[in-house]
């Protein structure tokens, strides 16, 4: 579990980012978190898990925290393998260094997201899907049952996006963890998660994903008309989210005009 | 490249280069005692052995060399342990023990100290506490009660060197050019000649205690490289961590500073050339520095002391030896896009 109590947060005094935020996500589920940018995402997400702290309000959480952020600064050439073992360092103390536990960990957590292979690649050689795979590797070498993914999909193509939200599906599903994570992309929330937490555009809002992420409330928070599709194809049920951008108009016959 | 395939090889490899060039520092020179007998010297101690050597051998070896050598070998190591460790703290390849300030801290103290009393013990505690001024300096610049980001602290220690140094250039102008000057000026320069047992005694506590300091600090390293906010994520309170790691890259300096002078360009090259056979994991990078920086400069110095009839400078050699090293490094990184 983690959430906030009464939490608030401002850059410049007064001026509120977001207050009295309560919410609780649980464990064995996916909660999303969603809204505009500069709506204070990211830093929910970085007061969570305790590198920067908010204004007013209390953290809970029921243990250590996994991160996986965007993306990583290391810029010094380091291999797939030192980075995931770089999640052991809570465990190891100020003038530790990882024995051979910790290497069979860290061995482990690439092959549960599926990149064994890359072991002795420079991490600053990878792709930008495949770096989110490593990151994800290295907060589960954390150990912690808590997971917090700032925007885990937003640099992926479609294949790795389905690659990291099914891999989070499988963590609170299998093992029970927290898993929690940011995004631009509504139709990730309705197909992932169990809980949503909506910021900006008024008072934030929580509730089941169902009931959150409703027409209504996600055009009002893009400030986009947003129409839920919900359909059938080869058996399988499902819903789509459409943006009515409205740039490119198309005729009630179908042929685009001109 | 960077993954070491024969890790038993490259280690013994280059300890054994490390004891060759000792072995070739002890014996070169105006008066070459050959090998054998260099090491016949130095183990009379331990076995007994029938002396087959002249006394003015072993002098030379024992008395004149071997604690230059030695003092080498330390500086060597430790300034290329502080860069190896600053370019981890600091996230950036091209940052060094002089970038921070500490050096030119370090050489305002020693400068004030020969200005004040002349060349003396008074050199030491003045490189101490210019160096710490210099340290306490760069941290006060620090925006309190929030997070340091690492760029101001970089930009902090330019400054801090650049006004240590422009003190320094004022004292060099004032400073007697009978009396003081000649002793200020090469001992800026940097040169093991005046090293000495009692001085070697000073650089080597100071360097193997804070260096093991640092060395057991390697894997925290790694994680302050990966910037403030992910090593915070990831268990650890960055502030403290670098205050540790700073305070005894300033001891190590500090030492070295006041026993040879200002040494540039080990701690920045030596890292580089490390990090391109090691690669990145500062549990290998730390100890290859080491026994790359204590070769580097056992081959400056013996350049330094054998190369013309007087005596070089080590600091003019480890430039000149060092720039073109780096801006071949620096060429290499560009090409690859990465550019630091």
């Amino acid at each position: 579990m983690i959430g906030c109590r009464a939490a608030g947060h401002a850059y410049q005094r007064g001026q509120w980012l977001f207050r009295s935020l309560t919410f609780a996500a649980p464990s064995g589920a996916v909660t999303a978190i969603l809204g505009p940018n500069g709506c204070g995402k990211t830093t929910l997400l970085r007061a969570l898990c305790g590198i920067a702290p908010l204004v007013e309000g209390t953290i809970e959480a029921s243990g250590p925290v996994g991160h996986v952020p965007q993306a990583t600064q290391a810029d010094l050439g380091y291999l797939v393998h030192e980075m995931v073992l770089l999640g052991r360092s809570r465990h190891l103390g100020r003038f530790g260094a990882p024995g051979r536990q910790d290497r069979a960990i860290a061995d482990d957590c690439l092959a549960q997201v599926g990149i064994a292979a890359l072991r002795d690649r420079r991490y600053d050689q990878l792709s930008g899907g495949q770096r989110q795979l490593v990151l994800l590797a290295r907060a589960l070498a954390t150990g912690a049952d808590i997971l917090i993914l700032d925007e885990p999909a937003s640099a992926l193509d479609l294949t790795n996006q389905g690659v990291v939200l099914r891999l989070m599906r499988r963590l609170a599903d299998e093992r029970g963890m927290t898993v929690l994570f940011t995004t631009h992309h509504p139709e990730h929330a309705v197909d992932v998660a169990d809980h949503a937490l909506m910021l900006g555009g008024g008072a934030p809002l929580f509730g089941p994903a169902a009931a959150v992420l409703n027409e209504t409330n996600l055009s009002r928070l893009y400030g986009v008309p947003i129409r839920r599709v919900d359909y059938r194809i080869d058996g399988q049920g499902g819903a789509a989210l459409v943006p009515l951008h409205g740039i490119r108009r198309q005729s009630a016959g179908g042929s685009p005009p001109g | 490249m960077t993954a070491l395939r024969h890790p038993v090889l490259f280690w013994s490899g280059l300890a054994l280069l490390l004891a060759g060039l000792t072995l070739y520092a002890l014996a070169a020179g105006r008066y070459p005692v050959p090998p054998a007998r260099v090491v016949a010297i130095l183990s009379a101690g331990l076995f007994d052995t029938a002396r087959t050597w002249s006394p003015t051998e072993q002098m030379v070896v024992l008395v004149v060399r071997l604690p230059r050598v030695l003092m080498a070998i330390t500086t060597g190591a430790g300034l290329a342990l502080c860069g190896a460790a600053l370019q981890g703290v600091f996230r950036n390849p091209l940052v060094g023990p002089q970038t921070i300030g500490l050096s030119a801290g370090a050489s305002l103290g020693g400068v004030a100290a020969i200005l004040a009393w002349g060349f003396g013990p008074g050199v030491t505690v003045g490189a101490f506490a210019g160096a710490a001024g210099a340290l306490a300096a760069v941290l006060a610049m620090q925006p309190r009660g929030r997070v340091a980001p690492v760029l101001t602290l970089v930009l902090a220690g330019i400054v801090i060197g650049a006004f240590c140094s422009a003190l320094v250039g004022f004292i060099t102008f004032i400073a007697d050019p009978e009396t003081k000057l000649p002793a200020l000026v090469f001992w800026l320069l940097g040169s093991l000649a005046t090293a000495g047992w009692p001085g070697l005694a000073l650089a080597a506590a100071c360097t193997l205690a804070a260096g093991a300091i640092v060395l057991a600090m390697r894997w925290r390293i790694n994680l302050l490289s990966l910037g403030d906010d992910e090593a915070r994520a990831l268990g650890c309170a960055p502030g403290r961590d670098r205050l540790i790691l700073l305070t005894a890259i300033c001891i190590i300096v500090a030492a070295q500073v006041a026993v040879s002078g200002v040494i540039g360009w080990v701690g920045l090259v030596v890292p580089n050339l490390a990090r391109l056979l090691v690669g990145a994991d500062h549990r290998r990078l730390l100890p290859a520095s080491v026994l790359i920086g204590a070769a580097f400069m056992l081959v400056a110095d013996t350049l330094a002391r054998d190369l013309t009839a007087a005596e070089i400078p080590v600091g003019i050699v480890t430039a000149v030896v060092g720039t073109p090293v780096f801006a071949l490094l620096l060429h290499r990184a560009a090409a690859r896009g990465r550019a630091a």
